[in-house]
């Protein structure tokens, strides 16, 4: 629209009157990251606080005694692989074993189904590497009921819970061996008897769902508590903050998890508001206890998880935390990060890599070795393998071997109403005289 | 029903249905349509310990309009509680809920309000059986008032329901005398899908004409008023014959019942009228004998037009009885625009409207 009085607002009204006002135009901050791709990655302004730095508060500490947490760093491993300060679980060496072999499983199935998709096996994959110690570190410290509300990057939840790989595979393919009946994106899980709720690909809409199981198991003087997981970039959904508020208002025993690997597809964590304050910090407005947690730490987020689950069932209430750590992939199949961040970024990584730093610690309480190690990523890359042989022979996506058409019309309702089943039957004649 | 057979037989089966599913039909009592709600939340509570009840200021006060009075001083906190002001959180929660095992009524205190909890209803509720094949489910009933007549304007006024028709996987339930609110409510508790449960607010505690210049009537000697203490249910996705008649069909549900009743009775013209009572599922059968047996069909409901629930009724009578329809289908709904205030009754789809409608086709 031309403004013939220049006073440059839209259709001259932003303008009127400003003149005179002797103001300083208003600026707009829209956040940009650090670094893009050709730029070189500079993490040195990254506040790190020595991995003994942060004090344990009791389980039961009132949110207002414990603020200095929400902006603090919770550590377990030095850079020498050392376990040390308040926050060590002192774990016995084969639960430190297990916690090493389940990540690296992980990482075994992540690039087993990311080639698989590659090969055009399936429509789509989303890697967990360099995350693996969020899921693993939290599923250890919960009990096998405890109930999980999952963002789509914690595969490790099912892994750690021993769930067959065959069967997450299925899914994968959308084949006949798919119990959810090829009907959801790949990755997409559930698992009611791995108390795993079916994950959605809305974002955060998980999170008032789990404080709702909570609720639940609490007003039902259950002892089962929820737990779920979201990005940083999805606490600005609104369903995050609706989930805050019940949580605090009914002192939820649930576990409020925010994974902040500073990337949410091409948008970086300032687009969430990290460059205001950190994630862990929303607690504090709603009151609740605000943990934040060296996330490529398993020694960290178990301790960490295991405080709030302690906390939960000592109806103490929620806890929100932070786990700080870097996503070394793409979002998922369907993007490519060296066009939007720097190519530097992940091995820059001041937090390391997940796995290495256990096995550090393993080998230098000597339980471990550089062989073993070799020897279990040898197996574990077989062990994958020949799962995803396995649920292959039950068909791969796009090549016939899916659930019958007529399943698509089923689990709509409990009961198939009349419209559906004339819907059915319609589509079965179309296709019959079309002869297919 | 094949071939339009008399009313009295399109009726008797549910009719007899709904009484052998009283617990005790002899014990009847007077209720508005608050009351009737109330009542059906209360035996509900009674009877499944699973059943639970939270919206906003639905606890201690029992509800802006009273529905759920008395509920948490009989049934406790833990059962009956306020939330938070925030329908998406409510409605999450309820999701949650759900997969625990609970079965719970939510209340959305007006329906106007129940967009921010949109993708929790048609994304995540109305989704979850299907997506997870069966493993889990989200057996919540939705109250929330809605419709106008009673000066809310444009954010207490509302009609949302074809949005919830329009999405697969979720249930819509309107009813339209205290009666039938209280069977389908329990109804719709019962069932094991997402329904969503709209209350013709200006029915609450009368029935209207659409006369909005005359004084309000009440429930009181309504036949229709006269309703079960104990439990009784009304099959989701079965139509009442609300009059029985030849002349033509007017398809309609919640407060438009009332009004094209008296419209009916003041033109003094034969219409069969079949109140709907639920949406989705849709009771073709009474709607396909009906309109096959009067040849005329008129829809009203005070939604707006465009995509309005009346567009897939129209389209279905038209699939399944065009070689017996002897004028166009007509509607008579809210217009495509905001509910106004002060020009309320200019919106409302009311006597006025219907009559030139019903006249029309009666001429065409």
């Amino acid at each position: 629209m031309s403004d013939p009085t220049g006073s440059g607002g839209v259709d001259g009204q932003a303008g009127d009157g400003q003149a005179g006002r002797n103001l300083p135009p208003l600026r707009l901050h829209v956040p940009e990251p650090p670094a893009r791709p050709g730029e070189s990655a500079d993490f040195t302004h990254f506040d790190i606080p020595a991995a003994d730095a942060a004090p344990r508060p009791d389980e039961t500490a009132q949110p207002a005694e414990m603020r200095e947490m929400a902006y603090g760093l919770i550590r377990v491993l030095d850079e020498h692989g050392a376990a040390v300060g308040a926050w060590n679980p002192k774990l016995p060496p084969e639960t430190l074993l297990r916690m090493l072999r389940y990540m690296a499983l992980t990482r075994a199935f992540d690039a087993r189904m990311f080639r698989a998709q590659r090969q055009g096996k399936t429509s789509f994959y989303m890697k967990s590497t360099g995350e693996e110690a969020v899921s693993i570190g939290a599923t250890l410290a919960l009990a096998y009921d405890d109930m999980c509300f999952p963002s789509y990057r914690q595969q490790g939840i099912l892994l750690a819970r021993d769930w067959s790989l065959v069967d997450m595979m299925n899914q994968i393919y959308s084949n006949t061996g798919d119990r959810l009946k090829g009907r959801q994106l790949p990755i997409m899980y559930s698992s009611r008897e791995a108390s795993f709720f079916s994950i959605s690909g809305n974002l955060t809409t998980q999170y008032p769902q789990a404080v709702g199981w909570a609720m639940a198991s609490a007003a039902r003087g259950d002892t089962r508590i929820a737990a779920t997981w979201c990005g940083e970039g999805s606490t600005a959904e609104g369903d995050f903050h609706s989930a805050c508020t019940f949580a605090s208002v009914y002192r939820a025993p649930v576990i409020l998890n925010v994974v902040n690997n500073q990337w949410a597809i091409s948008s970086f964590s300032g687009f969430a508001g990290a460059e205001a304050t950190t994630f862990a910090a929303r607690a504090v407005g709603y009151g609740i206890a605000g943990l934040r947690v060296d996330g490529n730490d398993i020694l960290a987020v178990y301790a960490a998880t295991r405080w709030a689950a302690d906390r939960a069932r000592a109806n103490a209430g929620p806890t929100l935390i932070e786990h700080f750590t870097y996503r070394v992939e793409g979002h998922s199949t369907s993007d490519d990060p060296t066009a939007y961040r720097s190519a530097e970024e992940s091995s820059l990584w001041p937090l390391g890599d997940p796995i290495a730093r256990l096995k550090q610690h393993c080998i230098s309480l000597g339980i471990w070795d550089e062989e073993r190690h070799a020897a279990m990523d040898k197996e574990l890359a077989e062990l994958v393998r020949d799962a995803a042989r396995e649920a292959e022979k039950n068909g791969i996506l796009g090549h016939g071997l899916h659930h019958p058409m007529e399943s698509l019309f089923e689990d709509v309702f409990e009961d198939m109403p009349w419209h559906l089943k004339e819907q059915q039957q319609q589509m079965l004649d179309e296709w019959k005289a079309a002869g297919l | 029903m094949e071939g339009g057979g008399t009313v009295s037989e399109a009726i008797e089966p549910d009719a007899v249905s709904e009484i052998m599913e009283q617990e005790n039909p002899s014990d009847v009592t007077h209720m508005n349509m608050i009351q009737a709600i109330n009542s059906a939340m209360d035996v509900m509570m009674e009877r499944d310990p699973t059943v639970i009840v939270m919206g906003e200021d639905v606890g201690f006060f029992g509800g802006v309009f009273r529905a759920t009075a008395g509920l948490q001083a009989k049934h406790g906190k833990n059962r009956v509680f306020d939330t938070p002001i925030t329908e998406c959180g409510i409605i999450g929660v309820a999701v949650g809920m759900g997969a625990y095992g609970l079965r719970p009524v939510p209340e959305i205190q007006f329906a106007d309000y129940i967009y921010p909890a949109l993708d929790q209803l048609v994304s995540e509720a109305a989704r979850l059986r299907y997506r997870s094949a069966g493993e889990f489910i989200a057996p919540m009933t939705v109250r929330s008032p809605f419709g106008g007549g009673i000066f809310g304007g444009q954010t207490h006024s509302q009609s949302p329901e074809g949005i919830f028709t329009h999405c697969s996987g979720i249930k819509t339930v309107i009813p339209s005398t205290p009666y039938d609110a209280k069977g389908l409510l329990i109804a719709a508790i019962e069932d094991n899908d997402p329904t969503i449960f709209f209350e013709p607010k200006r029915i609450y505690n009368g029935p209207f004409d659409g006369h909005y210049d005359t004084p309000a009537t009440s429930w009181a000697g309504h036949k229709d008023a006269q309703v079960p203490t104990g439990y009784y249910r009304i099959p989701l996705g079965t139509a009442r014959i609300a009059r029985a008649g030849e002349a033509l069909t007017i398809l309609c549900y919640g407060t438009m019942v009332h009004v094209v009743e008296d419209t009916v009775r003041t033109l003094g013209i034969d219409a069969e009228i079949v109140d709907l009572r639920s949406l989705v599922p849709l009771d073709i059968d009474t709607i396909e004998a009906s309109v096959k047996k009067t040849g005329r069909c008129l829809i009203v409901h005070e939604a707006t037009r465009t995509s309005g629930f009346g567009a897939e009724l129209s389209a279905q009578v038209q699939e399944r009885c065009f070689y017996h329809l002897e004028a166009p289908i007509a509607r008579v709904t809210g217009f495509d625009t905001p509910y106004p205030h002060s020009l309320e009754w200019a919106y409302f789809p009311g006597p006025v409207r219907i009559r030139e409608a019903i006249n029309k086709i009666m001429k065409d």
